[in-house]
């Protein structure tokens, strides 16, 4: 496991920063067909899809803000999680050596970039046992434009008539896309958490952005919340970069968590089109790379 | 497909218009967040000559040395408005004549690029290697020491680097355009 983890964990660096999942790839085909032609915002989505054919092929960045990497690492109740965030912190040196990822961790006091992509709470790590031998990764990255478009709210607010109710989740998100207009670089994919404290909030969000982009929410009620404010979005007219257009989102992923009696909030992590994901599973001494998440699937 | 010689004059800039797509040729520099503050708090003659006439790419790129010259690896456009405390004061101090970002300024750089004849160019944001592949040398560095490869002060010899103006020497922006459009949709939406 010494050498296997830190090797896997910079394959899913390199993977998620030039090598983007088929199913982001599909759902921005799918969008350069709705765009008119000749419009901005079809000559936009054009060169997007051919930067990531060029990205995957020449094994660059599609995008150069690399964005913070966040990891979700289920392990074994016998390893040792202070390995396993070495391990990614290694690994994450080597990236930047490497070029695939930028030197992206600034202390926040001094304004020192640290060079290497790791600092104080730099990466993110979420770890979790599970009662198995084997160890599940997902990794994120998730750049500073989409970062700073994503946004929270507390419910109710009167200024867009927004209750605590599901109905207030829909006024509070569709305001949070408007808002953000070309900013995150649009179309964008919504991870949404409905309750939660506000550091669940958004930690929760964020892990929505892990699902396969055309799976279904198992709950009903989320299915269709996600449905109608995808359809929706698309009709504000903010389009690809914010030039205008049809398609202002790519999907819209929701999730719930209990909440104090006191709290609501409706938390959003915007994700700019260029949905990094990389998955890996490592069994026996021995990785397994997917496109698709490990982590929603046989837990 | 308009071409763009840089560094260009005024009247080549007031010839542009929202929606023209341009072909930039000649060398740009890179200036961020970092570098925006600088320029206004410390205004650096550094990077003077090349400003002049020129233009300042918001970007935070990939550069890796190969055989000791420096290599854009990926390099596209960062989010503008977080320069906008700084941009109008930054095109009037070094005479700037474009400046190329993504999702747009505000009204104070709009206002700035009327008076003193400048334009804002969109490139396509996540467009990195394709975009990196317009650059083809790297003659300088500047502040790289102080302010690390996303934020330096990066000189990129561009051949055909395009963009399409989005904000315009007369006042127009299709940002505003937009924001303003997808506000009144999203009121009807609310059922308002």
């Amino acid at each position: 496991m010494k050498k296997i983890l830190p090797e896997t964990c910079l394959e899913m660096l390199r993977l998620a920063a030039t090598d983007l999942p088929p199913d982001v790839e599909q759902v921005m085909r799918d969008a350069a067909r709705r765009e008119a032609g000749g419009t901005a915002a079809s000559a936009a989505l054009g060169i997007l899809i051919e930067n990531i054919a060029m990205a995957r092929a020449q094994s660059r960045p599609m995008c150069q803000d690399t964005g913070t990497n966040t990891w979700w690492i289920r392990h074994p109740e016998n390893m040792s999680g202070r390995v396993i965030r070495s391990a990614v912190v290694a690994a994450t040196r080597k990236a930047v050596k490497a070029g695939f990822l930028r030197p992206n961790s600034v202390d926040s006091v001094t304004g020192q970039n640290s060079g290497d992509g790791t600092g104080l709470l730099h990466p993110v790590v979420h770890l979790e046992q599970w009662a198995r031998a084997d160890l599940a990764l997902d990794l994120l990255l998730k750049g500073g434009g989409c970062e700073n478009v994503s946004a929270q709210m507390a419910l109710p607010d009167v200024s867009i008539s927004a209750g605590r109710d599901l109905e207030g989740v829909r006024r509070a998100v569709l305001l949070i896309v408007q808002k953000a207009q070309g900013k995150g670089c649009s179309p964008g994919v919504l991870g949404i958490c409905i309750g939660g404290d506000r550091a669940t909030g958004f930690a929760a969000a964020k892990e929505q952005l892990l699902r396969p982009l055309r799976d279904r929410n198992p709950d009903p009620l989320l299915a269709d919340l996600e449905k109608r404010i995808l359809a929706e979005a698309n009709t504000l007219g903010v389009g690809p970069m914010g030039f205008g257009g049809a398609t202002t989102l790519l999907g819209v992923k929701a999730v719930k968590a209990h909440r104090l009696p006191a709290s609501f909030f409706v938390t959003v992590a915007y994700s700019c089109w260029s949905l990094r994901r990389a998955h890996a599973r490592i069994s026996r001494g021995r990785a397994a790379f997917a496109r698709e998440p490990f982590v929603h699937k046989g837990r | 497909m308009k071409r763009i010689d840089v560094p260009m004059d005024e009247k080549t800039v007031r010839g542009l218009a929202v929606g023209d797509e341009v072909s930039l040729h000649g060398v740009i520099v890179t200036a961020r967040d970092a570098g925006h503050k600088i320029m206004i708090e410390k205004r650096p003659d550094i990077v003077r000559p090349h400003l002049a006439g020129g233009v300042i790419y918001h970007c935070g790129p990939i550069m890796l040395e190969r055989d000791g010259a420096w290599c854009a690896i990926s390099a596209g456009p960062t989010t503008s408005i977080r320069e906008e405390p700084y941009e109008a004061s930054v095109i009037a101090e070094y005479g700037v004549r474009a400046v190329i970002g993504k999702g747009g300024m505000g009204e104070k750089t709009l206002a700035a690029l009327k008076t003193l004849g400048a334009v804002y160019l969109h490139a396509v944001g996540g467009a990195a290697v394709y975009l990196a592949g317009f650059v083809r040398s790297v003659p300088g560095v500047y502040m790289l020491e102080e302010l690390g490869v996303p934020e330096a002060f990066w000189l990129f010899e561009v051949d055909g680097f395009p963009a399409v103006v989005t904000m315009d020497a007369s006042g127009r922006s299709l940002h505003a355009d937009v924001a303003g459009r997808s506000a009144k949709v999203f009121d009807s939406l609310l059922g308002n």
